[in-house]
C-alpha cells in the first residue's frame, strides 16, 4: 500500500508520538558517547578511588539508560505513549524491589549463614 | 418488531465509523504495545540475572576474579559497536518514514554487521576464557558472568536472525504497513538491549575492574 | 541416538505406576477412540486445534484444567490414605521414593496445570466478552499460549510412563534438585515441562492486558470495567512480571544441571539460598496471581445473584491494585527460617500483615453488596459464600504465620499445608467452580444441572474442613510434612480422619463428574435461549449462549458501569442493530498447534539428552515461525449478509422470551 499517502498512513504513530528524526538520533548518539566515554576513562585511569568510581559508573548509566529511552525510544507523555510509560515505570518498580530485595536478603542470609565467606559487596 | 430510537442513537455511532480503517491504523499501536509489555518482562528477566550475578560475584572458589580476566578496551569496542548499530538503526527507521526502500536496507546491512562483529568479539572473549580454564563451570561467579552476559549475547543473536528475516520481508514485499508495524517493534528490541549493555558493561565490566 | 532414554525408562517393576500409566492410557485410547466413532477428527482440526478463536481457547484450557484435578486428586488420595495407613508404625503402600514423586507431582500439577489453566481459561472466554471486544489483541499467539501449557501438562504425565518424577517437593530446591542428589531425569522433567507451560502463560499476560488496555468498546473507561476484568488486567500484570523470574530461576538450574555450572551447588561459590530466594519472588506472586481472578468472579457473582451493583466499586479497584504492587513485597515470609535474622525478616512479616488490610476490604465490599439485597442461592452462590468463609480462616491462619516467631515453629509442619490449601480450596477451587458453573451456560449454551451443582459443593466444603482441620492441629502437634511414614498413635487419628475428608472431596469430584454428564445429556432443557440466564449486569449476558464466533455484531457503546443492566434498564438489551456490517475476523491456523507441540519435543529432547532432536524441533519451529510471517491471507471479512442470517436466527429465538 505504499504511495502518496504512505508517509501518514503506513507509519505506525499515534497522535502526539515525536517523529523520529536525524537530529534526535545524532543528539542522543553523542550524548550517549560522552556518557560511555567518561565512566571507561575514571576506571581505566585508576586515577578516582572505587569508592567514587562506582557510584559515578551507575549514576552515568542511568542517565544514559534515560537518552536511550528519550532520544532513541522516544518516550515522552504524549498521551499515545501513556501505557507505555505505565509499564515503564510498572516495572521499574518491580525491579528495584527485587534487585534491592534480593541483595538486602542474600546479604544477610551470606553474613548469618555462610560464616566462612566473605559478604559479597 | 419495534425499532427503538435510542437504540438508533446508540449504534449510528458505530455504523460508519469506518471501522476498517479506524481498526487497521490501530492495529500497529496495539502490536507495538503488545511487544513493549514482552520487553517489560524482558527487563524483569535481566534484572534477576543483574540480581543473581551480583549476588554470586564475589564467589570466585579460588577461581578468577573479574579485575584478572576483563579486558576493558574489549568491552569499549564492543559497546561502540552496539551503540554506532543503534544510531544506524535509527537511520533505517527514518528511511522507512521516508518511504525509502532501499535506503532501509542498506542502514539494516549495516546494523546487521555492527551486530555480528559485536558477537564475534564477544564469543572471542567467551572462547579465550574457556581456553584459559576460566569457564562457566569453574565458579558461583563465572556461572553468573557467562550467563547474563551470554543471555545478552543471544539477545543480540535473536535479533539478527530477525534482522535478516525482516529484511527479506522489506525486499520482497516493500515498506507495507505490517513490515513497518515489524520495523518498529524490532526497533524497540535492539534499543532495548543497547540499554540492558550499558547495564552489562557497568555492572559486571566496570564495577568488577573499579 | 536417543540420549538417555533406553526400554528401562519404563518403571516395569513398580505395579502401582504402572496401575496408574494402564488407567491413563485406557483413557487415552477411549477419547481416540470415541472421537474415530463419531468421525471428529476433521472437526477437531479445523474447529478446535486450529481455533484461534478466545472463546475455544478458553473452554480448551478448562477442560485441560479439570483433567488435570483428576490426575492431581489422585496424587491426594494416595497421599492422604499412605499416611492414614502409615502412622501407627506400618510402611503403607507407597514406598519412599514414590510418595515423594506422589506429593511433588501433586503440587506441580495442581498449580501450574490445574489451577492456572482454569484461571487463564474463565479469562479467555469472559474478559474480551465482557469489554465488547471481538477476540483478544494476538488471537494467534493465544492458540500458541494454549498448546504450549498442553504440551507442559503432556509432559508432566509422561513422567509417570517413562522415566520418573521428581522427588523434590513442588520448588524443587537445590541442592536436592541438583546432579549430585537428583541424578535421573525427575527433575529434568519438572524444569522443562515448567519451562515449556511457562512460556505460554507468559505471552498470555502480555496478550490479555493488551487486550484489557485497548481492546474496549467505546464509552467503556477503565472505571467502568466490571471488577472481573480490572482482576484480570492486575492478575496478568502479576503474571509479566514474576514468570521471567521463574524462567531465569530454573533455566540457571538447568546450567548446572546441564553445564556443570555453579549457581546453587554446595560447591564451587555456588549459593542454594539464592535460589529459594529468587523462585519465591515468583511464588508469591504466583498465589495472588490464581486468586485475583476468583476474587473477580465472586465480585460478579454476588452482585448478580443478590441483584445489586457490587458495593464500594472503587474501593474494590484500589484494593486490588494495592494487592497487585504488595504481593511483591512479602516474599521473604516463605523462607523466615533460613537464617535472614531479625530485621529482614520483621520487615517481611510487616509487609505479610498489611497485605491483608485490602483484602479484608474486599470481604466487607461482598458482604455489604449481599446486605439489602434478595440474594438467589444458586450453585455460583453457595461457592461464594463457602469462600468467604473458608478463604477468611485461611487467610487468618497466615497472618499468625507471617509473625516470624510464630512461623519457626509452624514453618513446613502441615500447619502451613493447612493453611495453603485453605486458602487454595477455600480461595482458588471454590472461585474456579464458582466460575465454571457461573458462566457455563454462555461458553456452551446450557445451563449445568442445579441439583448435582449443589451436592458436588457441599461434599466439597464438608469434605474440604474433615480433611485440613485436623492438620491444623497436627501442626500445633508437631507433625511436619512430607512424611511417608511416622510412628504415633495421636496423630494417626487425625490423619485416619484427614484421609475421611478427603473420601467426601472424591465424592464431591464425582457429583461434579455426574453433573456433567446429566446436563449434557439434559442439554436441551436445560438451553439458555436468552443469553441471560442469570439476569446478569455485564456484557458478556449481551450475547447469545454461546455467543456468534465474531461476538458482538455492533461493538457496543459503554455509558454506565455493570453496562448491561444499564442497557436493559433503558429498554435497549435484546434489540438487533439498525444495520450489519462487514466484520473483520483473524483466519484459525495450525501454526499455534504445531509450535506447541514442537515446544514439548524440544522439552522431551532436553530431558533425556536427545540433543538432535531437540535441534531439529528448535529449527523447525523457527521455520513455522518465519513461513508463518510471509502469510499474507490470516484475516478475511465476514459478510454483512452472514452477519444479519446469524443475528437473526438469535432473535428468532429471543422473540417469545425477552419482553417488549
Amino acid at each position: 500500500m505504499a504511495g502518496a499517502n504512505a508517509a501518514h498512513a503506513g507509519v505506525p504513530h499515534g497522535d502526539g508520538e515525536a517523529h523520529a528524526s536525524v537530529r534526535g538520533y545524532v543528539t542522543g548518539f553523542i550524548l550517549s558517547v560522552l556518557l560511555t566515554a567518561v565512566p571507561f576513562a575514571l576506571v581505566m585511569s585508576g586515577t578516582v578511588p572505587a569508592a567514587t568510581a562506582v557510584p559515578a559508573a551507575i549514576g552515568l548509566a542511568v542517565v544514559q539508560m534515560v537518552v536511550h529511552l528519550v532520544y532513541f525510544l522516544h518516550m515522552n507523555r504524549a498521551s499515545s505513549q501513556s501505557w507505555n510509560m505505565a509499564a515503564l515505570v510498572f516495572t521499574v518498580i518491580i525491579v528495584a524491589i527485587l534487585v534491592a530485595g534480593s541483595l538486602w536478603i542474600m546479604y544477610h542470609m551470606n553474613a548469618n549463614m555462610m560464616p566462612g565467606m566473605m559478604p559479597p559487596e | 418488531m419495534t425499532v427503538d430510537i435510542r437504540l438508533a442513537a446508540d449504534t449510528a455511532l458505530l455504523a460508519d465509523a469506518g471501522e476498517g480503517h479506524e481498526e487497521h491504523h490501530d492495529t500497529a499501536s496495539i502490536v507495538t504495545l503488545g511487544f513493549w509489555i514482552y520487553l517489560m518482562s524482558d527487563c524483569v528477566l535481566f534484572a534477576a540475572l543483574f540480581a543473581t550475578f551480583t549476588v554470586l560475584r564475589g564467589d570466585t572458589a579460588g577461581g578468577p576474579t573479574g579485575r584478572e580476566i576483563f579486558s576493558l578496551p574489549n568491552v569499549a569496542i564492543e559497546t561502540a559497536c552496539l551503540l554506532v548499530s543503534s544510531f544506524t538503526y535509527g537511520m533505517a527507521m527514518i528511511a522507512a518514514e521516508r518511504n525509502r526502500k532501499s535506503e532501509v536496507l542498506r542502514w539494516l546491512g549495516l546494523t546487521l554487521l555492527l551486530g555480528l562483529a559485536f558477537l564475534g568479539l564477544e564469543i572471542r572473549e567467551f572462547a579465550d576464557l574457556v581456553h584459559q580454564g576460566f569457564g562457566p563451570e569453574r565458579s558461583g561467579f563465572l556461572s553468573g558472568f557467562f550467563t547474563l552476559v551470554g543471555t545478552h549475547g543471544f539477545h543480540v543473536f535473536s535479533g539478527i536472525i530477525w534482522m535478516l528475516v525482516l529484511m527479506a520481508h522489506v525486499a520482497y514485499r516493500g515498506l507495507t504497513p505490517d513490515n513497518r508495524t515489524r520495523l518498529m517493534c524490532l526497533s524497540l528490541f535492539w534499543h532495548f538491549l543497547d540499554i540492558i549493555w550499558i547495564g552489562v558493561f557497568t555492572i559486571v565490566y566496570l564495577l568488577g575492574a573499579a | 541416538m536417543f540420549g538417555k532414554l533406553t526400554m528401562s525408562a519404563m518403571p516395569m517393576n513398580q505395579p502401582i505406576i504402572m496401575g496408574a500409566v494402564l488407567f491413563m492410557a485406557i483413557g487415552v485410547v477411549v477419547v481416540l477412540g470415541v472421537i474415530t466413532c463419531c468421525g471428529f477428527w476433521r472437526q477437531l482440526w479445523t474447529e478446535w486445534l486450529t481455533s484461534v478463536d478466545h472463546k475455544r481457547i478458553g473452554v480448551m484450557y478448562v477442560i485441560l484444567a479439570l483433567v488435570m484435578l483428576l490426575r492431581g486428586f489422585a496424587d491426594a488420595i494416595m497421599m492422604r490414605s499412605q499416611q492414614a495407613l502409615a502412622s501407627d508404625g506400618g510402611a503403607g503402600y507407597l514406598p519412599p521414593e514414590h510418595f515423594d514423586q506422589v506429593f511433588t507431582a501433586h503440587g506441580v500439577i495442581m498449580i501450574f496445570f490445574m489451577a492456572m489453566p482454569f484461571i487463564v481459561g474463565l479469562m479467555n472466554v469472559v474478559v474480551p466478552l465482557q469489554i465488547g471486544a471481538r477476540d483478544v489483541a494476538f488471537p494467534y499467539l493465544n492458540s500458541f499460549s494454549l498448546w504450549m501449557t498442553v504440551s507442559g501438562a503432556i509432559l508432566v504425565n509422561l513422567s509417570l510412563a517413562v522415566g520418573n518424577f521428581a522427588r523434590t517437593g513442588w520448588l524443587a530446591y537445590p541442592p536436592l534438585s541438583e546432579l549430585h542428589f537428583s541424578p535421573d531425569v525427575g527433575v529434568d522433567y519438572y524444569i522443562w515441562s515448567l519451562q515449556v507451560a511457562g512460556v505460554g502463560t507468559l505471552l498470555g499476560g502480555v496478550n490479555m492486558i493488551t487486550t484489557i488496555l485497548r481492546m474496549r468498546a467505546p464509552g467503556m473507561t477503565l472505571m467502568r470495567m466490571p471488577v472481573f476484568t480490572w482482576t484480570a488486567l492486575c492478575t496478568n500484570m502479576l503474571i509479566v512480571a514474576a514468570f521471567p523470574v521463574l524462567t531465569v530461576t530454573l533455566g540457571l538450574l538447568a546450567l548446572d544441571r546441564y553445564l556443570g555450572m555453579h549457581f546453587f551447588t554446595n560447591a564451587a561459590g555456588g549459593n542454594p539460598m539464592m535460589y529459594v530466594n529468587l523462585i519465591w519472588i515468583w511464588g508469591h506472586p504466583e498465589v495472588y496471581i490464581l486468586i485475583l481472578p476468583c476474587f473477580g468472579v465472586f465480585s460478579e457473582v454476588i452482585a448478580t445473584f443478590s441483584g445489586k451493583p457490587l458495593f464500594g466499586y472503587t474501593s474494590m479497584v484500589y484494593a486490588t491494585i494495592c494487592i497487585t504492587v504488595l504481593s511483591f513485597t512479602v516474599w521473604l515470609h516463605h523462607f523466615f527460617t533460613m537464617g535472614s535474622g531479625a530485621d529482614v525478616n520483621a520487615f517481611f512479616g510487616i509487609t505479610t500483615m498489611v497485605i491483608a488490610i485490602p483484602t479484608g476490604v474486599k470481604i466487607f465490599n461482598w458482604l455489604f453488596t449481599m446486605y439489602h439485597g434478595r440474594v438467589r442461592f444458586e450453585t455460583p452462590v453457595l461457592w461464594t459464600l463457602g469462600f468467604m468463609v473458608t478463604f477468611t480462616i485461611g487467610g487468618m491462619s497466615g497472618v499468625l504465620m507471617a509473625v516470624p516467631p510464630a512461623d519457626f515453629v509452624l514453618h513446613n509442619s502441615v500447619f502451613l499445608v493447612a493453611h495453603f490449601h485453605n486458602v487454595i480450596i477455600g480461595g482458588v477451587v471454590f472461585g474456579c467452580m464458582a466460575g465454571y458453573n457461573y458462566w457455563f451456560p454462555k461458553a456452551l449454551g446450557f445451563k449445568l444441572d442445579e441439583r448435582w451443582g449443589k451436592i458436588s459443593f457441599w461434599f466439597w466444603l464438608i469434605g474440604f474442613y474433615v480433611a485440613f482441620m485436623p492438620l491444623y492441629a497436627l501442626g500445633l502437634m508437631g507433625m511436619t510434612r512430607r512424611l511417608d511414614h511416622m510412628d504415633n498413635p495421636v496423630w494417626h487419628v487425625y490423619l485416619m480422619v484427614a484421609a475421611g475428608g478427603a473420601a467426601i472431596i472424591l465424592c464431591g469430584i464425582l457429583a461434579q463428574l455426574v453433573q456433567l454428564f446429566v446436563s449434557i445429556r439434559n442439554h436441551v432443557a436445560l438451553r439458555d435461549a436468552t443469553g441471560d440466564p442469570w439476569n446478569g449486569r455485564t456484557l458478556e449476558w449481551a450475547t447469545a449462549s454461546p455467543p456468534s464466533f465474531y461476538n458482538f455484531a455492533e461493538t457496543p457503546v459503554v455509558l454506565s458501569r455493570d453496562s448491561f443492566w444499564d442497557m436493559k434498564r433503558r429498554g435497549v438489551a435484546f434489540h438487533p442493530p439498525v444495520h450489519y456490517h462487514r466484520i473483520h475476523m483473524p483466519r484459525n491456523t495450525g501454526a499455534g498447534f504445531i509450535l506447541g507441540v514442537l515446544g514439548g519435543v524440544v522439552g522431551f529432547g532436553m530431558i533425556w539428552h536427545i540433543w538432535w532432536l531437540v535441534l531439529f524441533a528448535v529449527a523447525a519451529g523457527l521455520t513455522v515461525v518465519i513461513a508463518h510471517s510471509f502469510d499474507e491471507d490470516r484475516a478475511y471479512y465476514v459478510p454483512s449478509g452472514e452477519v444479519a442470517e446469524i443475528e437473526g436466527r438469535h432473535f428468532q429465538q429471543l422473540m417469545p422470551q425477552a419482553g417488549d
